[in-house]
């Protein structure tokens, strides 16, 4: 890209491609997390993380087409983060309770 | 500057997400991740989503992570100790996810066009649909049922937090 392309492109603002491969990363991110941490709370957390970035593009794609709709739908994805939260946790607790751990290798009661 | 305040907060998040995964302590990682929520907030407000960024800041920020902080102190939740892997998950793991990042990452690029007439850029101001009035017209007119529909959801998932975490009656 010359410079005088690039000039023009800081002018018209930030291309919605970032924003979606920024998206990309954190969710990918957030994959990597649930996949390699051993701790329910922390796998949990991000199951969070791949939430926000699948709002981020949400979002994105509202401003791309000038329309509210997007909003609302990461309006609706956070009502039901906000539910998985309360009765995740509440899963947490009892799990807890019951056996004194949080290391997912060894809540595995159902495995044979 | 549009374009020097997504950097710097895009930067913010991606440190704050990695930090989350890599951090050995729960408490960290929350609070990791309420940095990731606040700059992930900011890029909302360039994008135009007033509404959605007071959200994402009272209840993500706020009241999510706050119930996560609170399982994590009951639960006096401490480092949590190395494991071995699997020699496959060593050697193919982190290549792995580097392909899926680079995958998702170009077609999302490829997706839009960046540059030419038709490009697609976003500069603060472009849209300002993303208010209180505007999310609760549609909210309330073509969005009635999903919204009756997760009234009914949070009625279940409260109850079945209580009948989760209640105590056992003799």
């Amino acid at each position: 890209m010359d410079p005088q392309a690039a000039l023009q492109m800081l002018h018209k603002g930030v291309p919605t491609s970032w924003y979606l491969a920024l998206s990309a990363v954190l969710f990918t991110i957030g994959v990597a997390g649930f996949i390699l941490r051993r701790n329910i709370i922390t796998v949990f957390m991000c199951i969070e993380l791949m939430l926000n970035a699948v709002n981020l593009s949400f979002i994105a794609f509202a401003h791309e087409h000038k329309q509210v709709s997007g909003h609302l739908f990461t309006f609706f994805v956070m009502v039901v983060a906000a539910a998985e939260a309360a009765v995740g946790l509440a899963i947490i607790l009892t799990v807890f309770k019951n056996r004194s751990t949080l290391n997912i290798d060894e809540i595995d009661s159902l495995k044979n | 500057m549009d374009l020097f305040f997504f950097l710097l907060f895009a930067f913010i998040a991606v440190a704050c997400a990695v930090s989350v995964v890599l951090q050995k302590h729960p408490i960290s990682c929350a609070l990791s991740l309420v940095g990731t929520m606040a700059a992930l907030a900011v890029l909302y407000l360039l994008l135009g989503a007033e509404f959605i960024v007071m959200v994402q800041v009272i209840v993500y920020a706020g009241a999510i992570m706050v119930l996560f902080v609170f399982v994590i102190m009951l639960l006096n939740a401490g480092a949590e100790e190395g494991r071995g892997r699997s020699w496959v998950a060593r050697i193919a793991g982190l290549p792995a996810l580097a392909a899926l990042a680079g995958l998702l990452g170009y077609f999302m690029l490829t997706l839009l066009p960046m540059t030419g007439p038709k490009g697609s850029f976003v500069k603060f101001g472009d849209f300002t649909g993303g208010g209180a009035k505007e999310i609760g017209t549609a909210l309330f007119t073509e969005y009635l049922l999903p919204f009756e529909v997760t009234s009914i959801l949070i009625l279940i998932a409260i109850l079945g937090a209580i009948v989760l975490a209640r105590k056992e009656l003799d």
